[in-house]
């Protein structure tokens, strides 16, 4: 059996499909946190990392099952080096149910192994590097070695007693047992703990250093862990966790393994309130956890305002916005690339939508909502923006129609006006591309002859289906868009 | 140490020992060729056999469960002697293999003597196998009885389970001089001499025993077999109390149950332990030599063995490191264990435990045998013997008249990894040498298969084993350049196992595609131990995928994992049309 290096990482041709599981230019290096925090908790690493220009993938730790939250290399297939393409094994994993091939969605050369045979590491957390050619792979070997310098201290949670104890959250499965003996410790004194109480210890997230131990000769038994996490002894652990327990100075790569512990398994914060969600807020969770499913990429275009914000002013008296000037750009754009305005909604096929119908992202009071402007790319920015009135009106006394905010073919949302100059949108369920737009700032740039000026930028950045919608689909749309917004009088028609 | 020898295999594979089928059969009818299938012995090993000759060589008039009193009470008293001789037959050894030999010989017609200077029955009945399972039930209940969730599956409350530890011990005691008194009794009943003391061979054909500080007695015998066994295996540097650190020969006593003992070895023995430790609550550190725990299981049944076995109970282990000093508790302090690696000799670690369990193997009981007397030398305390199981000297000749069967000559050992060959492998043994001292007078040869005789570790859920692990099937395809298939079916989709909610396991099966010759299988699950004999059998008479796979199994019953493993292997032979079996197209 095989499994994709990572959930979220995409199949697929282009020069562009990389970005999932790539740090790329910096220009979409903004894109990954998103990205990467879907494919579970791995957008912690990818802050931490600094800018990384050259085409340098990660090869990260998969979830192989559905309970699995970290799992441990059984053997590279592959050593640093290597020439790897497409489809090809490249490491076996052990997840608490069995062990599996990994394969590799790229061709690249294997640069680096971060967590070598016999290690653990959490799903999501990177295993290896992929360097796309030869010239990369200093590089690549230069960041493996930082991310292991960057690894935090191991975090030592040891939670409030009570509430814990009423709260017990299914621990999360251990790692598999690592095949090397546990390290003497050299510490000032050997800590002895029984083979339970170190399961226990793992399993509580106790620093077994912390626990005085009361058994014969000083021993650390189940019943001092159990007492140091506050359950009532005598509690039959009867979960089946496959643990046996490094000590706690064990080496690196799988020191923070605590830290990475899935946020349900934490115990509550004292005094913190819970408000459940309203039906709204569910359906945005929902939506959300939904777009999971979808394999999604990112390219960013930085587009001249110049002549837009020259239209504004003009058409700004006649109620016009910002907003539907950009959905009318958008629309136009759309209708020259109607790939983009697809979706896909069996994974199978290509659903070529006949109108044009843009979806503006609305954050009204406790919640999100997007109204749809239809046939955007039909009607003028003069119709189009009473429509965007009345929309706005309904909107905001929750009277909108389900047609009128379901039927969106395509999604802009605009943080602009809030000063953001960037950032990375999710794309709802059954759409095939949603666009962000970023603040336009005055910027210095050169032109051909070199020349310095000031524009107008402001940066735009499409999230899109990958399984329909390509690297340069979408670089060929962003085009469009840009060269409309550039030269607005066509909007104006 | 016996975990590397083990890994050493060289068995009789090759068929060098063919011989031409067509040969009349020998006069005595009981040993015909097709009678013996029923022991484990094959005339041509991993031969290729027309399906015909297979078919009507299991058809046999001979009475194979020797083991059964009431057919032995019906077969002839000791016989006379030779002339010349006191006995047709001495026997060194009164285990079961040395029981198996004489109880046979009787029916032969032989005058039979065995010589036993401990207690008959031997470790099998008083120090290894028989007391194990009495101590491996009252696991397994306790087990079940702990394992709440399970319970609750069923709908069954329980409330706190305990146990009384004389009591097991005395059920495990009871259990060993019941079967003990049983073997004495049908020995006795049969008119075999028990000669009691230390059996030493003198000379070719004779042998002295005696009691110590009486005068020794000589007898002359025409054969002799040795069947001394063998005794724990510890290793240098571990010092051996038998209170806090002890054999498998003490822990059977259940003297105490420590809280925390660590187990040196985790082969079969080892691992038996650890079940019958942790179900007692006992906490358990292994401490194994090689890099992975279950050295010489099948590598994908030791990995889902350590997800089952291991993992999930009060268990650690330490791999890749030898225990170099066992100190025993004394002086108010702690049993001491220093670990040092595997490879590079440094000092690991140092463990401080409650008791340790020497579970490193076992080494033959060979010493006092008088083997100097035959010019024969040990190998590492093994008599070496040939594919006949009869002892080789120094010079690497055959000695006359001399036999030696079961754990003393290695071969068993050796054909299986993890040395869990139990009675089996040690009566098919006992019958080869029967069988020898009547086809030699034919002039034919005949090669025993180990190969055929299970193997089987008595955890809950059990593990079993017959033939070839996959590593081990690999290397030889690769070496006679043929292909192997492996095919596999769990016991998730096993209705019986499911109704008694232990569906975990799973049964391997290693074959020959081009042939459908069954090459290994691997059980690990409820009742594995059970479950193998359709396989070893198989293996015995020959029998291939393609016949096999047509045997019926009751529903529903654990035995259709097997069912379904044979059913899911493809065989790529061209079924020849004189399969009896009607199949409707």
């Amino acid at each position: 059996m095989a499994a994709s290096p990572s959930t979220t990482s995409v199949a697929g041709a282009g020069p562009l499909l990389s970005f999932s599981s790539s740090l790329s230019s910096p220009s979409r290096r903004l894109l990954l946190p998103l990205v990467r925090r879907s494919s579970g908790g791995a957008g912690r690493r990818a802050a931490r990392i600094p800018a990384i220009s050259a085409k340098i993938r990660e090869i990260f730790m998969p979830a192989l099952s559905s309970t699995m939250t970290e799992g441990k290399i059984v053997s590279w297939v592959k050593s640093e080096g290597d020439r790897l393409s497409k489809g090809e094994s490249v490491v076996v994993v052990e997840s608490d149910k069995a062990d599996m091939d990994v394969e590799t969605f790229y061709d690249g050369i294997l640069a680096a192994i971060v967590v070598p045979a016999g290690e653990s590491a959490p799903v999501g957390a990177p295993i290896g590097l992929l360097a796309e050619t030869e010239d990369e792979v200093p590089l690549a070997k230069a960041q493996a070695q930082s991310q292991s310098q960057s690894q935090p201290a191991p975090v030592t949670q040891s939670p409030p007693s009570p509430p814990s104890v009423a709260a017990p959250s299914p621990p999360p499965p251990p790692p598999a047992p690592v095949a090397t003996p546990v390290a003497v410790s050299e510490g000032p004194r050997k800590i002895v703990a029984t083979p339970f109480a170190k399961k226990l210890a793992k399993q509580h997230k106790v620093d077994i250093g912390t626990v005085v131990g009361t058994g014969p000769y000083g021993r650390i038994t189940p019943s001092d862990i159990e007492a140091a996490v506050g359950i009532q002894p005598k509690v039959p652990v009867s979960s089946p966790s496959p643990a046996v327990t490094p000590l706690p100075q064990s080496p690196a790569p799988s020191a923070d393994r605590s830290a990475k512990a899935p946020a349900a398994a934490l115990p509550p914060i004292p005094g913190s309130t819970v408000v459940p969600f309203t039906t709204m807020q569910a359906a945005v969770s929902k939506n959300m956890v939904e777009s999971l499913s979808v394999p999604t990429f990112r390219v960013g275009y930085p587009v001249t305002t110049n002549a837009l914000d020259a239209l504004y002013e003009k058409v700004k008296p006649k109620g016009v916005t910002m907003t539907v000037l950009l959905a009318k750009a958008a629309a136009m754009a759309l209708a020259k690339h109607p790939v983009v305005n697809a979706s896909c909604k069996d994974g199978k096929s290509f659903t070529y939508n006949e109108s044009i119908n843009i979806a503006v992202a609305v954050a009204i009071d406790g919640g999100l909502i997007t109204p749809v402007l239809q046939d955007a790319d039909k009607l003028d920015i003069y119709l189009l923006s009473q429509r965007w009135k009345d929309l706005l009106k309904k909107s905001r006394a929750k009277q909108l129609q389900p047609n009128e905010y379901s039927s969106g073919t395509f999604t802009v949302s605009n943080l602009g006006m809030f000063g953001v100059d960037r950032f990375d949108a999710i794309l709802p369920p059954g759409q095939g591309a949603i666009m962000a737009v970023g603040a336009s700032k005055p910027t210095v740039v050169a032109d051909a002859d070199g020349f310095f000026s000031v524009k107008s930028k402001m940066l735009v950045n499409v999230t899109a289906d990958h399984r329909i919608i390509y690297g340069a689909d979408l670089a060929a749309f962003l085009q469009t868009f840009a060269k409309i917004v550039e030269d607005p009088e066509s909007l104006t028609l | 140490m016996p975990a590397s020898v083990s890994l050493s295999l060289s068995l009789p594979l090759s068929p060098t020992a063919r011989s031409d089928p067509s040969v009349a059969a020998s006069p005595f009818g009981a040993f015909r060729r097709s009678g013996l299938r029923f022991c484990g012995l094959r005339r041509e090993v991993l031969s290729l056999r027309s399906l015909n000759s297979e078919a009507s060589g299991r058809i046999s008039p001979y009475p194979a469960r020797v083991l059964s009193n009431k057919v032995l009470a019906a077969a002839k008293s000791n016989g006379s002697p030779t002339k010349g001789f006191d006995y047709d037959l001495v026997i060194i050894g009164a285990g079961v293999g040395g029981h198996g030999a004489a109880l046979h010989a009787v029916e032969k017609g032989l005058k039979t003597a065995i010589i036993e200077g401990d207690i008959v029955g031997g470790t099998c009945v008083n120090r290894g196998c028989v007391p194990s399972k009495a101590l491996l039930a009252v696991s397994g209940r306790m087990r079940e009885l702990q394992d709440e969730h399970h319970l609750k599956a069923l709908g069954l409350q329980v409330a706190s389970p305990g146990y009384d530890r004389q009591s097991v011990a005395d059920h495990a005691n009871n259990l060993a001089s019941k079967i003990r008194s049983n073997l004495t009794n049908s020995m006795k009943a049969l008119g075999v001499d028990i000669l009691t003391g230390v059996g030493t061979i003198v000379g070719t054909q004779r042998v002295k025993y005696g009691k110590v500080g009486f005068p020794d007695t000589e007898v002359t015998a025409r054969n002799i077999i040795i069947a001394t066994g063998s005794v724990p295996f510890v290793p240098n540097g571990i010092e051996v109390d038998g209170k806090t650190v002890f054999t498998s020969d003490h822990a059977l006593k259940l003297e105490w149950v420590p809280d925390w003992i660590a187990i040196v070895g985790s082969g079969y023995i080892g691992l038996e332990f650890s079940d019958v430790y942790t179900a007692l609550g006992s906490e358990v550190t292994f401490v194994e030599a090689l890099d992975q725990l279950m050295p010489g299981f099948d590598p994908e049944i030791a990995k889902l063995a350590q997800r089952i076995l291991i993992n999930p109970r009060k268990i650690d282990h330490h791999t890749g490191v030898f225990a170099k000093k066992i100190r025993p508790a004394k002086d108010g302090k702690p049993v001491l264990i220093e670990l040092i690696d595997a490879k590079t000799k440094e000092p690991k670690d140092t463990l401080v435990v409650d008791a340790a369990l020497i579970a490193t193997g076992r080494a033959p009981f060979t010493k006092g045998l008088g083997l100097e007397n035959i010019n024969v030398t040990t190998v590492r305390g093994f008599v070496p013997v040939d594919e006949h199981m009869q002892v080789m000297d120094a010079d690497g000749n055959l000695v006359p008249h001399i036999y030696c069967i079961g754990d003393a000559n290695g071969k068993l050992m050796l054909a299986h990894a993890a040395s869990a060959q139990g009675i089996s492998g040690i009566i098919s043994q006992t019958m080869f040498i029967f069988h020898t001292f009547v086809e030699q007078i034919c002039g034919n040869n005949n090669v025993l298969n180990h190969l055929s005789i299970p193997a089987a570790c008595f955890t809950h859920p059990e593990i079993s084993m017959v033939g070839l692990t996959e590593p081990q099937a690999r290397e030889k395809s690769e070496k006679d350049g043929f292909e192997i298939r492996v095919a596999k079916t769990s016991f998730k989709a096993n209705t019986k196992a499911l109704a008694e909610n232990e569906g975990e396991g799973l049964a391997k099966l290693i074959y020959r595609p081009d042939t459908g010759e069954i090459l290994g299988v691997h059980i690990l699950g409820l009742h594995a131990a059970d479950l193998i004999h359709e396989a070893s059998n198989a293996i015995a008479l020959g029998t291939r995928i393609q016949d096999i796979r047509f045997a019926v199994h009751a529903h529903p019953t654990l035995s259709e994992v097997l069912d379904e493993l044979f059913k899911s292997a493809k065989v790529n032979v061209v079924t020849s049309p004189s399969v009896s079996e009607p199949v409707a197209v």
